[in-house]
């Protein structure tokens, strides 16, 4: 991924102009326009299977665009989607595919406003890939970044970790776990709004690729400071982590795709989580650690036993298209 | 079985008061030789629980890891030249001298990576090739092994038995005293097979205290204390923390299937050298399911790890993976030099998973 984005960087002259550009490798960018910050994204998606326990590729695609908008602190307005499919995909498939998304959009009250559909001849890809754009509108200057967590904030985590990595794996491998929890695919703008009601919310990431580690180490990378975890605060679903015990998995760098950490001034913490936990996304929410000035950079964990250790940023891809 | 008292915070953190209380005087230094130990320790932070004057360090209990260059050539050689070569995933992507099996398959060689022999049989028969087996491990994974091949296998099913022994490895550690070890930390699933007998003889002839302890952190630290014991009162004997799991006679019906299929053998461990009696091998009896029976491959002389690598000190325990130059800068999980960093199972690979590149 490093050498993709620096083959990239090292050949976009036009990459922003102010707000968020593209150097600075964030969840979405912004353009400034007057008064307003204007913020895009896009994601492709790639997902295997396209049907699994919680959702589809139409959710997946749908609420990954709309989140990481939400994740900039930011309402999301309007997405566009792009569908390519093979020759012979079953149109009741596509019609599932494509309500899913609908349901996620009246979930978020964003619209689809444009699209694409193409069609390839069969075996030129597999099944379905779905590329969505997502765009939102704030006032200038007030987009959240990676880079804001301060010493003493409080990290809270909206709910519990590995539950759609896990899935899928589960899934993909033929394992019948019997999982109860499915995917956890679903908008976080419910959960960011209710923390952002109250205020003090310095740093917001989700925790999609390379999972709640990744979130966390990137977190603590780009606002140079250190982050403190208490490996028994973050809340794991006891069958997903049964599951990832025996896939050989850390579900805590694994995607998920319905939550959101998010780096709060110490004084608003408490009314921050009971905001969050009152919504119906983030009932599990929990403050899972600290910001500290020491360690910059790095993330300390308190194990589940009281020991210490580092919480290194996963490497390579644990689990290929599963997002 | 409910394992949650094993890793009870609580249950820990009194043993490791316990071990502080206990804290010699002069330095300790505690070999184990299991990947899955390691893992332990390093995914909980034991070691920032133990006093200064007690360390605990990893030496080859990494199946991957010491097999033998020659080995893996021999089956890229069986890959690109003779037969489809089903391989675990840790060892798809090991370097032997130059080329990995994942470097053959990506030069179009047939190799499949499967979770277990029983799949590797299922494929075979489902679709019919030659096929070759690279069956690797220590004593734990070498009874399906045996029973497979008394149940009988596919048409044109062939092994490459790159089993290695426990015990035997331990001996060669102790003989060859790189690292002054006050006590040896037994593996749980290999002592599972083999029993707590085997390791008397080290409590008796080298008066080392041993201690076989389960997987999770309380087994550690129980095993820990135990040996610091040992220690205090001069008196080194064989203590079988893991219980639960670990008779003193072992598995007697799963040694005896190994017996009846595998003889002992000097066994080439990658980074050691050759140890006598350390490895298995098919008997005449089963030979011609022996992949080089089958096949003509080349004769072979082992590689020195690629320049640079500590592999071979760390797997004596001799180097922790951070005194590696290598280690997190050139060598890491997606470019990894040598075979400790790429098997799950490997202390670099396991040390840059869970940080143990500082105590945290």
């Amino acid at each position: 991924m490093k050498l993709v984005s620096e083959t990239i960087l090292s050949n976009v002259t036009r990459a922003g102009q102010g707000g968020v550009t593209l150097r600075d490798l964030d969840d979405s960018g912004t353009l400034i326009w007057g008064d307003l910050e204007v913020v895009l994204t896009t994601d492709a998606h790639t997902v295997k299977p396209l049907f699994f326990p919680g959702g589809n590729i139409g959710r997946l695609a749908a609420a990954g665009t709309l989140n990481d908008i939400s994740v900039m602190g930011v309402k999301p307005l309007a997405i566009s989607c792009s569908i390519v499919m093979e020759e012979g995909f079953s149109r009741s498939r596509l019609e599932t595919v494509v309500r899913s998304m609908n349901e996620v959009l009246e979930e978020v009250g964003a619209d689809l406003i444009a699209g694409d559909t193409k069609v390839v001849e069969r075996g030129d890809i597999d099944e379905m890939i779905m590329t969505t754009a997502g765009v939102g509108v704030t006032g200038r200057g007030s987009v959240i970044r990676d880079t804001g967590l301060k010493p003493g904030d409080d990290i809270i985590l909206s709910g519990t970790v590995g539950d759609h990595g896990i899935t899928i794996l589960s899934v993909r491998e033929g394992f019948d776990f019997q999982l109860q929890t499915q995917s956890d695919v679903g908008p976080i703008w419910g959960i960011v709004e209710a923390a952002l009601e109250v205020g003090g919310v310095h740093a917001m990431k989700d925790p999609t690729r390379g999972g709640l580690s990744n979130a966390l180490n990137e977190l603590a990378e780009k606002s140079m400071v250190g982050i403190e975890i208490e490996e028994e605060s973050i809340p794991v679903e006891s069958d997903i982590r049964n599951a990832s015990e025996m896939l050989g998995v850390d579900p805590y760098s694994i995607t998920n795709e319905g939550k959101v950490v998010i780096g709060v001034d110490r004084e608003l913490s408490d009314e921050v989580l009971s905001s969050v936990r009152a919504t119906a996304r983030g009932r599990k929410a929990s403050v899972i650690g600290t910001v500290v000035e020491g360690h910059r950079g790095e993330v300390v964990m308190e194990t589940r036993i009281g020991g210490r250790r580092l919480m290194e940023p996963p490497v390579g891809d644990p689990a290929p298209r599963i997002c | 079985m409910d394992l949650s008292s094993f890793h009870d915070r609580d249950a820990v953190q009194r043993a490791a008061k316990l071990l502080l209380r206990k804290a010699p005087r002069r330095q300790l230094t505690f070999l184990h030789v299991c990947g899955t130990h390691e893992n332990t320790i390093a995914r909980y932070g034991l070691r920032s629980l133990l006093p200064d004057s007690v360390r605990i360090v990893a030496g080859p209990g990494c199946p991957v890891c010491v097999t033998s260059t020659c080995e893996i050539d021999s089956m890229v050689e069986v890959a690109q030249d003779h037969a489809r070569v089903f391989t675990y995933g840790d060892m798809f992507s090991v370097p032997g001298s130059g080329r990995s099996l994942r470097d053959a398959r990506a030069d179009g060689a047939d190799v499949q990576v499967v979770y277990s022999l029983a799949d590797a049989i299922s494929i075979a028969r489902k679709s019919p090739k030659p096929s070759a087996f690279f069956s690797i491990g220590f004593e734990t994974t070498a009874p399906l092994a045996a029973t497979t091949v008394l149940a009988g296998v596919p048409p044109d099913f062939y092994f490459q038995i790159s089993h290695r022994l426990i015990p035997p490895a331990m001996r060669a550690l102790l003989d060859a005293g790189e690292i002054r070890i006050d006590g040896l930390l037994c593996p749980g699933h290999v002592s599972t097979i083999i029993g707590a007998e085997p390791y008397e003889p080290f409590a008796r002839e080298y008066g080392i205290p041993i201690a076989i302890a389960g997987f999770e952190p309380l087994d550690v630290m129980l095993a820990l204390i135990d040996l610091i014991d040992q220690v205090d009162s001069g008196k080194p004997r064989v203590f079988n923390e893991y219980s639960r799991a670990v008779r003193w006679t072992g598995n007697r019906k799963a040694q005896r299937m190994i017996e009846r299929v595998f003889e002992t053998c000097d066994s080439e461990w990658r980074g050691l050298g050759t140890l006598p009696e350390s490895g298995l091998r098919l008997r005449d009896e089963h030979r011609d399911l022996d992949v080089r029976n089958r096949f003509d491959l080349k004769p072979r002389e082992p590689a020195p790890m690629p320049p640079g690598c500590r592999c071979a000190d760390v797997l004596l325990g001799s180097a922790d993976p951070s005194d590696c130059p290598l280690f997190g800068d050139r060598c890491t999980p997606p470019t990894p030099v040598g075979p400790c960093m790429v098997s799950s199972e490997g202390t670099c690979r396991i040390w840059y998973t869970y940080g143990g590149r500082g105590r945290g």
